[in-house]
């Protein structure tokens, strides 16, 4: 019993990670429509900004609130100059861009600050959270960000104006043309708004995985598959899902014997595609009903 | 108008291709074969062997463009399918002694079983769902490869060495020579069969469960069989795909098959053209060489360069190949008037 609490709560503690790279692939599939295979080399992007930053004597927040400004405007940069010529462009050839621009910036990100690895720090300290070995402040505090974040987000779409311009862009991009909205720009937002979240989640992520070129790479499929599994409509969902996928990777890990840390992702994946099977559109996301 | 059309059409992922517009006239086929088969005779014994590696991934490149362009189902998983045939291949013919040629067909049927298979539970999912299914099998493969169960077959983590064949007969050619010309035999082999497979009646309806799923099934057509179907026939072209690999490299290991092949079959697909067969030759050449051209540009940056050099071909043809092809023949039947 022992084993299994601690198991849950070390879970948690990387289902965090998870859940909060989920927010932002969630984020913008809301804008876009699409995953963005992308997005955990923008995020690492990003996270090594503020570490030059902080390099260049900046103190923490400083760094953070900088770099948080400055992915936005990235994120939108990169919509209109990249992804704005191929809206018309089939959907296979927008997957073909984002796998282009993930090579880009990683062989950029390895060329500007080289592949050794670099320690990154928190604001939350590092010692045991509330006596507990398995979960640290950092960690704690990185629940904390992405369930206030969700909070945001949340009010955001339900509340304001551009929210709801954005949501009703995704959704209906023609009906939203005629009352009106500007869908384009709604598009452009969706990715700043991501590649902000994304920043958020790289530095909340690099204290734990550590600062290197690939750091994204297991934890975007992760995020992926959270997103996934919580249903890719609902914020919400995203960061639920998170929670699960750490929680069944470490429980997969530790129960199922001969799995170890090889298996720990094909297992993890295998039990989520499990939960699809059964409600195809993710644990809290609205199916969508076609009408011939 | 425009409104309601969205809600009718619901956006299908891949345009409708026409089945005609799916493949080359005769004419052209006939002088892309005549190019194929008299190359290597003006070539050097490596460049024999990047022209075999070619055509296997075109193979592999085609098998996937018939479950996506022509069936509507995307996949991130055939790398894992590539992986079943080159080991089946492999442990055959070190095992068993199996001759290489009789492995083909072989390892053919075990990757049709195996993706038939996977198609069943996979019916429930389509685009985001599917690809996270699919992408999920191809990292899962090599750990599997790699599990202590198989070892005495699969040689764990080391691989199988695997030889290669001589010209039979006592035909006066090369190794690499002779591989090419049998891998080329099979390729046109496997093209026919998918073009009359498309132009067939189970084809005609892969392409219309693509265009409207609903519309399909109330026309009568089997969606979950012909769904299963495209898996099987995709799963099993990629395995003869990866079985004629083992035979060319003469290795498989676990770490050759990850989620970055599935990556570049797909991307080979894209550039190729999706739903357009002949485009898979053009998209596996992109796979091939473009990566080698990137690192001769520049060594630090050749991921960088892979990647402006892949926003400028799908800026300049968002269609692919296909687009290419298609304005050709536009203006050549402009000068012919």
């Amino acid at each position: 019993m022992e084993l299994l609490t601690n198991q849950i709560l070390a879970g948690i503690a990387t289902g965090a990670i998870y859940a909060c790279m989920a927010l932002a692939v969630v984020m913008i599939y809301q804008a876009i429509d699409h995953l963005n295979f992308a997005q955990g080399e923008m995020a690492m992007f990003s996270t090594f900004m503020a570490w030059q930053m902080m390099q260049w004597g900046l103190n923490y927040w400083e760094a953070f609130v900088l770099t948080v400004v400055i992915s936005f405007a990235g994120g939108i940069l990169i919509e209109r100059l990249l992804f704005k010529p191929l809206a018309k462009a089939p959907i296979l050839t927008n997957v073909a861009g984002f796998i282009a621009l993930f090579a880009i910036v990683n062989s950029c990100a390895g060329l500007i600050w080289d592949f050794t690895i670099k320690q990154f720090p928190t604001p939350f300290g590092s010692s045991p959270f509330l006596g507990s070995q398995l979960i640290s402040t950092h960690q704690a505090g990185m629940i904390g960000v992405t369930l206030g974040l969700l909070l945001l987000l949340f009010f955001f779409f339900r509340f304001t104006r551009i929210g709801l311009a954005m949501r009703a862009a995704a959704a209906l991009p023609e009906s939203a043309r005629l009352v009106g909205i500007n869908t384009s720009w709604m598009i452009a937002l969706g990715w700043g708004m991501a590649a902000a979240i994304g920043s958020i989640a790289g530095m909340l992520i690099a204290p734990v995985v550590f600062l290197e070129p690939n750091m994204m790479g297991g934890v975007l499929i992760y995020g992926f598959a959270a997103a996934v599994l919580g249903g890719l409509t609902s914020p919400f969902g995203a960061v639920v899902g998170g929670f699960l996928v750490g929680i069944f990777e470490n429980l997969a890990g530790t129960y199922i014997p001969g799995v170890g840390n090889e298996l720990k992702l094909p297992i993890a994946l295998a039990l989520i595609i499990i939960v699809l099977v059964v409600k195809p559109a993710g644990l809290f996301g609205r199916p969508i009903v076609k009408r011939v | 108008m425009s409104a309601v059309q969205e809600v009718v059409t619901e956006a299908p992922v891949i345009d409708a291709v026409p089945k005609r517009a799916m493949t080359l006239g005769y004419g052209t086929s006939l002088i892309v074969l005549a190019l194929l088969v008299l190359a290597p005779i003006f070539v050097k014994n490596f460049i024999i062997f990047q022209m075999t590696m070619l055509l296997i991934y075109a193979l592999a490149v085609m098998a996937l463009n018939i479950l996506t362009g022509s069936s509507g189902q995307f996949s991130l998983g055939q790398s894992a399918f590539y992986a079943v045939g080159a080991y089946s291949s492999a442990i055959m013919m070190e095992h068993a002694n199996i001759n290489y040629a009789l492995t083909l067909p072989i390892s053919g049927l075990i990757c049709f079983a195996f993706g038939y298979l996977f198609g069943k539970p996979a019916l429930r999912l389509s685009g985001v769902y599917l690809a996270l299914a699919t992408f999920a099998l191809a990292t899962a493969m090599p750990q599997l490869l790699k599990l202590n169960v198989f070892e005495p077959w699969t040689g764990g983590v080391q691989g199988l060495v695997v030889d290669k064949p001589d010209a039979p007969f006592g035909l006066p050619m090369s190794q690499d020579m002779w591989l090419y010309y049998f891998t080329l035999a099979v390729s046109v082999a496997i093209y026919i069969f998918s073009v009359n497979l498309l132009k067939s009646r189970s084809g005609r309806a892969f392409m219309a469960i693509r265009d409207n799923e609903i519309a399909a099934s109330a026309m009568g057509i089997d969606v979950a069989r012909y769904k299963t179907l495209a898996f099987g026939v995709s799963a099993g072209i990629t395995g003869v795909a990866g079985a004629l690999g083992a035979i060319a490299v003469q290795f498989v290991a676990p770490d050759s098959y990850t989620i970055t092949l599935a990556i570049s079959l797909f991307l080979g697909m894209v550039v190729g053209g999706v739903g357009w067969l002949p485009g898979s030759i053009v998209g596996s050449a992109f796979i091939i060489f473009v990566p080698n051209i990137a690192e001769g540009i520049s060594k630090g940056l050749s991921g960088a360069v892979f990647g402006v050099l892949l926003f400028l071909v799908i800026f300049l043809m968002p269609h692919g190949a296909r687009q290419m092809a298609m304005l050709g023949q536009h203006w050549i039947g402009k000068l012919r008037k």
